[in-house]
C-alpha cells in the first residue's frame, strides 16, 4: 500500500487519537474548555494497541521519516498516559515513617554500623585528644572561629539568649545548612563511597574537636544543654545519611550479579529512600535546635532529661517500629 | 525495556513497551541542557533575589524564611516541576525538553529526587565537571544523576510537522530501488522545501550517473519519482 493511501485510510482515527490525549494530558478546566474527548477513556488502550501496530507497519514498509515520527510522538504520549506511576498520597508518607523507613534501616544494620563507626570513632578520639590538648584545635580551626566559639559557649554570656527572631534565622540556617550537607553526603557516596565516608569523618573530627575543647575549657552546661536536646536526631541523622552514600558507592564498587548501572539505579532508589527519613530526622533536629536547645531559661536538668528520652525515642523507633505489618 | 541507540550516529534512543511497541525518543545533548539550566537559574536567582529584598525588611527572622527559601530552591525547585509540571521545569520547558524514566513513563517523586540530589557530584569538580564527562561518555547523554535515577532528558516535541509536497507529475522510476533507496528519495523529497535550490541541485547532482539530468532539471526528476513512491498523486 502506498503511504498517501495508508495515511488516507488512518489519518481520521489519528486525529481523534491525537485529540483524547490533548485531553488526558490538559483535562478541561474553566480556562481550557475543551469538548469532550472523541475516544472514551477505556478505548484509548486498544486504540494504542492499534496505533502500535500501524507503527510497525509503517516502519516494515519503510514509509517516509515524517510520517513515521508523527506516529512515533502519538504512541510516546499514548505510553506515558497508561505507564504513569500511581499518584503518591500524603497516606503514604506516614506510612512510609512509621514503617517502610525503620525497616530499611534495620534491613542496612551491616552499612549502618560500619557508618557509625566512621562517624563517632573519629568524634570520640579527637574529642578525648583536644580535651587532654586543648592547642590541637587549632590545627583544625582558625583562632576567630576558635574565640567565636568561647563568646557563644562562655557561661557569662548564659544570660544574653537569642530572639525569636534569631531563632527563626538559625532555623532557617540549620535546614539549608545541615539537611543540604546530608544531601551532599548522599551525593558523594557514587565515588565508591569516598565521598560519603570522608564526610562523616570530617564532621566526626569537627565535632568530637569542638566537643573536646569546650569540655577542656569548663563550658560544660553551657555547651551540653544546648547539644543534648537535638543531638540524638541530627546525629542519627548524619549517619544514615552516610549509610544511603555507602550504598551507592557499594552497588558501584561491588554490583554481583546486577551490572554497575542496574546496581547503582537498584541502590539509588532504595538509599533515596533512606535520605528523605535523613530529611525528616534532620528538620526535627533543626526545629529543635533553632526553638528548644538555644532556650537558655530551661532548667538544665530538663534538658538533659528531654536529651535522654531523644536517643530512647530514636532507638525504640528503629528498633521497633514497623516490625508488624499495619 | 533497556533503551539502544539505533545507530552510532545519532542521538536517537530506542526503547520497546510491553506491547511490543518500538518508541524512538530523542536525548538532548549537553548545550540545549546546559541553557535550560541557564535559563532555570536566571528564574531562580532572580525569585531569590526579589524574595530577598522583600524579607530583609522582616529582619533576621525573615532571613531565616529566605534560607528556607534557598534550601528548597536549591535542591527541590527541579523535582518539584519534573513531577508535578510534566517533566519539566520551566528552562527545559522553554528548550522543549522534558525528563522521563529511561522506560518511556513520566518520572516520579524518587527518580526526580534521586537525580535532582546527585546534581550535587554532577556539579563538581566545578561547573558540571563530572556530569558533562559522564554525559559525553555513554549513548544516551546521561549524567551521573541520571544513571542513578535511570531517567533521560528528550525533546518533547518533532523537529519538523507535516512535510509540504510541491505539486506536480509522478513516474516509476526507471531503476529497481531497495527500500532505503526509496526512504532516501521520498526524506529528500520532503525535506527539499527546507533547502535552497543551489543545494537542492548540488545533492542530486549527486545521482546524475542514473537520471542524465543536472540542476533544477535533476531536483525535479527525482521529485517525480518521489512522488510515485510516496503515492502522492493518488
Amino acid at each position: 500500500m502506498k503511504q498517501r493511501l495508508f495515511e488516507k485510510r488512518h489519518t481520521v482515527s489519528w486525529q481523534a487519537f491525537a485529540v483524547s490525549l490533548d485531553r488526558l494530558e490538559r483535562p478541561a478546566s474553566a480556562k481550557n474548555p475543551s469538548p469532550t474527548a472523541p475516544l472514551p477513556v477505556a478505548a484509548i488502550p486498544s486504540a494504542y494497541r492499534q496505533l502500535g501496530q500501524q507503527l510497525a507497519i509503517a516502519r516494515y514498509r519503510c514509509y517516509s521519516a515524517a510520517l513515521l515520527a508523527r506516529l512515533n510522538q502519538l504512541a510516546l504520549r499514548a505510553h506515558q498516559q497508561l505507564y504513569r506511576a500511581p499518584q503518591r498520597r500524603w497516606l503514604v508518607v506516614l506510612q512510609f515513617l512509621t514503617t517502610d523507613f525503620p525497616q530499611r534501616v534495620r534491613a542496612n544494620a551491616g552499612l549502618f554500623w560500619l557508618c557509625a563507626a566512621l562517624f563517632y570513632l573519629p568524634l570520640l578520639g579527637m574529642g578525648l585528644a583536644v580535651y587532654q590538648a586543648p592547642e590541637l584545635i587549632y590545627s583544625l580551626l582558625p583562632p576567630e572561629s576558635v574565640a567565636d566559639l568561647e563568646a557563644m559557649y562562655a557561661p557569662d554570656q548564659a544570660g544574653v539568649g537569642r530572639s525569636a527572631a534569631d531563632d527563626l534565622a538559625m532555623f532557617g540556617y540549620y535546614i539549608y545548612n545541615n539537611i543540604g550537607l546530608g544531601f551532599r553526603t548522599f551525593a558523594g557516596g557514587i565515588f565508591l563511597g569516598v565521598g560519603a565516608a570522608f564526610m562523616l569523618l570530617f564532621n566526626g573530627v569537627f565535632i568530637g574537636a569542638i566537643s573536646g575543647y569546650l569540655t577542656s575549657r569548663g563550658f560544660i552546661e553551657t555547651f551540653y544543654t544546648f547539644v543534648a536536646g537535638h543531638g540524638a536526631f541530627e546525629l542519627t541523622g548524619i549517619v544514615l545519611a552516610g549509610v544511603a552514600g555507602l550504598k551507592l558507592g557499594w552497588a558501584v564498587a561491588a554490583p554481583r550479579r546486577w551490572s554497575r548501572g542496574e546496581a547503582l539505579r537498584q541502590a539509588a532508589a532504595s538509599g533515596v529512600r533512606l535520605i528523605l527519613g535523613v530529611v525528616a530526622l534532620l528538620l526535627l533536629a533543626a526545629f529543635i535546635e533553632a526553638f528548644w536547645s538555644s532556650n537558655r531559661t530551661i532548667p538544665a536538668e530538663i534538658k538533659y532529661a528531654v536529651g535522654i528520652a531523644g536517643w530512647l525515642l530514636v532507638i525504640l523507633y528503629f528498633t521497633l517500629a514497623g516490625r508488624r505489618a499495619p | 525495556m533497556r533503551p539502544t541507540a539505533l545507530a552510532p550516529l545519532d542521538t536517537l534512543c530506542r526503547l520497546e513497551t510491553p506491547e511490543g511497541i518500538e518508541l524512538t525518543l530523542r536525548v538532548a545533548g549537553p548545550v540545549a541542557r546546559a541553557l535550560a539550566w541557564g535559563v532555570d537559574g536566571l528564574i531562580r536567582y532572580g525569585a531569590l533575589w526579589g524574595l530577598l529584598m522583600l524579607l530583609m525588611l522582616l529582619g533576621d527572622g525573615g532571613f531565616g524564611l529566605w534560607l528556607i527559601a534557598l534550601f528548597l530552591t536549591e535542591w527541590l525547585y527541579p523535582a518539584l516541576f519534573e513531577v508535578y509540571a510534566g517533566g519539566a521545569t520551566p528552562g527545559k520547558k522553554a528548550l522543549g525538553l522534558k525528563v522521563i524514566h529511561a522506560n518511556g513513563t513520566p518520572v516520579d517523586w524518587p527518580a526526580s529526587l534521586i537525580r535532582n540530589l546527585l546534581r550535587a557530584v554532577d556539579f563538581l569538580p566545578l561547573f558540571y565537571g563530572f556530569g558533562l564527562v559522564a554525559l559525553l561518555s555513554n549513548r544516551n547523554f546521561q549524567r551521573l544523576g541520571d544513571l542513578a535515577a535511570g531517567t533521560l532528558v528528550i525533546y518533547r516535541d518533532l523537529p519538523a510537522s507535516a512535510p509540504h509536497w510541491p505539486p506536480g507529475p509522478a513516474l516509476p522510476p526507471p531503476f529497481p530501488l531497495n527500500p532505503a533507496d526509496q526512504q532516501l528519495l521520498i526524506d529528500f523529497a520532503e525535506r527539499s522545501a527546507t533547502l535552497n535550490p543551489d543545494r537542492q541541485a548540488e545533492l542530486t547532482d549527486l545521482l546524475a550517473g542514473h537520471t542524465g539530468l543536472y540542476g533544477v532539471a535533476g531536483v525535479e526528476r527525482l521529485r517525480t519519482y518521489a512522488r510515485w513512491l510516496a503515492g502522492v498523486s493518488l
